[in-house]
């Protein structure tokens, strides 16, 4: 399979972009809006300057219109004064693809009466009708309603594993991230903190911004060495983990290592940590509970068991295995 | 209830003011009197004269205003500068207008040339006063176009100047024909820098209005029957602008007013 790869310098408004990167099947990079995501997707259309060569061959110098990229844009960027067809026609043979993304019966629409899932396929279709040898996806499931975004995050994975080409997207959303690519790469202020398969990540987070970007709980405190490493949290509890760490940590726990209770449980290979019911918000076919720094999910039969309300006291409880230390 | 008397008193004057003189031109000599005037040679010869310069300035207008509406639309150093000097003319008195360009171009002028009181100085004196209006309403309208666009169609394979033809223009195109509309009817009725760089030569640099003022003193009823000939073009033009601004969404609202 080809390969992409980018060597990126590049001074943004508030820092500098630097980052080296390998691309060859799915990779995404992750991070909160302004991190220069989207500057590094540019740098690979030829949009912004950076040093990039695919497959050997040297990109760098070549304007963007010679990178062969298919870029799908945020917005998605279709032609308002051209219909369907003709904003897919503008990049080259349509061939049969307005029928592989059921768009053909929209062929003579415009793409302001189009809906953001029909508007997406078009950008889709447009980005492959230009033969490319490389894509590149800005954003691709942020400007859809929920409903449709699970759908759509089907449908795109199935089609990046059809084209197999090297891809590189940006997002703001790990699950996403983790949905759509086989390598997630974190960036924060220009910097790649931390590139691993999405499960590597959750397991093994390099520092407490990659942990709490995946969605885990992040705990500070200090830890002292021992036969377990022993955390007195901030705010006063005592908790065991089986890494080494000394110093100001962070504890990283996933909210799905977390059980609840409503007494405090005699285990004391158990830590706990007490504290009030902030929320609780039922996701799919989860619940989440908020006790005091530390989100917890739990089945709605066990929230509802519990009589999980707002304000209640509560028990977070983790084994010291199913915690992480990590820098801060 | 007399605040309200008031301010329909003061709209009533107003509206008077400024819809008597027209009314007047066409009361005075009866339509089909004022009609047969236009057959009268100085008439023709004035329409003759006005008519190829104002098409051959407003074509220098087009091929020389587009791009540099469309540089000046892109950021970079010193462009509020060169804007504003794109802009001087629209507030500049034609007659300095007039003055300038013998300065530049007259027989003592920066530039030597024998250009003054010929064609090609009508031409010139139409394009400096009227192109302003075009290139800033056609700045604005570049301006509008989307640069996701742009940039999209450069990944999609398309080099600037097919990009430029294929997605920007067509994008651009009403606000560009709304401020060519507005060149247009300055380029036609302008007189100041007209009478001082080219003169008021019948058949070779009389153009209608330098027709109407040579006119009135001679042949008040042919002053009139040109003069309501242009009332007849401006208004046409001036609904057309109206018409554009109300089918399209293009920028510019702001060169007439929110009712456009």
């Amino acid at each position: 399979m080809a390969r992409l790869d980018l060597d990126v310098s590049l001074p943004l408004r508030a820092f500098e972009l630097r980052l080296t990167l390998a691309v060859e099947r799915t990779v995404a990079l992750v991070g909160p809006s302004g991190a220069g995501k989207s500057s590094v997707l540019k740098v690979v259309a030829g949009l912004l300057p950076g040093r990039v060569e695919f497959d050997g061959e040297d990109w760098t110098r070549l304007p963007p219109e010679r990178r062969r990229v298919g870029f799908v844009f945020q917005d998605y960027a279709l032609f308002p004064h051209l219909s369907v067809r003709a904003n897919v026609a503008y990049a080259g043979p349509v061939g049969d693809l307005l029928e592989r993304f059921r768009i053909a019966e929209l062929a003579d629409a415009r793409p302001g009466d189009l809906s953001g899932g029909e508007r997406q396929r078009v950008a889709l279709a447009r980005a492959l009708a230009r033969r490319p040898d490389v894509l590149l996806l800005d954003e691709p499931l942020a400007a859809l309603d929920a409903h449709t975004k699970a759908r759509v995050r089907g449908e795109l994975s199935e089609l990046l594993r059809d084209v197999g080409l090297p891809t590189l997207l940006v997002t703001h959303d790990y699950e996403d991230a983790a949905a759509l690519a086989g390598e997630v790469g974190v960036l924060v202020d220009g910097r790649l903190r931390q590139l691993a398969a999405p499960a590597e990540l959750v397991a093994r987070p390099r520092d407490a911004f990659v942990a709490s970007f995946t969605g885990a709980n992040l705990l500070r405190g200090r830890a002292r060495r021992g036969e377990l490493t022993e955390v007195v949290l901030d705010g006063g509890d005592r908790i065991y983990s089986t890494d080494d760490a000394d110093g100001e940590v962070g504890v990283v726990v996933y909210p799905w290592e977390v059980s609840v209770a409503r007494a405090h449980a005699d285990d004391s290979a158990l830590n706990v940590v007490r504290g009030e019911i902030g929320s609780v918000v039922e996701i799919g076919n989860r619940v989440r509970v908020r006790i005091g720094a530390v989100t917890a999910e739990v089945t709605p039969a066990s929230a509802a068991r519990l009589e999980l309300a707002r304000g209640g006291l509560a028990y977070a409880t983790f084994k010291a295995t199913g915690t992480r230390l990590v820098p801060l | 209830m007399i605040r309200r008397a008031l301010l329909g008193l003061a709209t009533l004057v107003a509206l008077g003011f400024l819809a008597l003189p027209i009314v007047a031109i066409f009361a005075r000599v009866p339509p089909g009197r004022l009609a047969a005037q236009l057959s009268n040679g100085v008439v023709t010869d004035a329409l003759v004269v006005s008519l190829k310069t104002t098409l051959i300035a407003q074509a220098l207008v087009l091929l020389l205003g587009t791009p540099t509406a469309y540089a000046l639309s892109h950021r970079f150093r010193g462009r509020s500068l060169l804007v504003t000097l794109v802009e001087l003319p629209i507030v500049l008195p034609p007659a300095v207008a007039g003055i300038g360009l013998l300065a530049a171009l007259g027989r003592t002028g920066l530039i030597h040339t024998t250009v003054p009181f010929t064609q090609t100085a009508v031409v010139l004196a139409v394009a400096f006063v009227s192109s302003p209006l075009y290139v800033r309403q056609a700045i604005a309208a570049f301006e509008a176009v989307d640069e996701n666009l742009v940039a999209a169609s450069r990944t999609l394979g398309s080099g600037p100047v097919r990009t430029f033809f294929r997605v920007v223009l067509p994008l651009a195109r009403g606000g560009l024909v709304a401020g060519e509309a507005l060149a247009f009817a300055r380029g036609l009725g302008e007189f100041g820098a007209t009478i001082m760089f080219a003169g008021s030569l019948r058949g070779v640099t009389q153009t209608l209005p330098l027709a109407v003022y040579s006119e009135f003193d001679v042949n008040f009823d042919v002053a009139l029957a040109v003069g309501g000939l242009l009332v007849l073009v401006s208004a046409a033009l001036l609904i057309t602008l109206k018409w554009l601004a109300s089918t399209s969404t293009s920028p510019f609202r702001f060169a007439l007013s929110s009712s456009a």
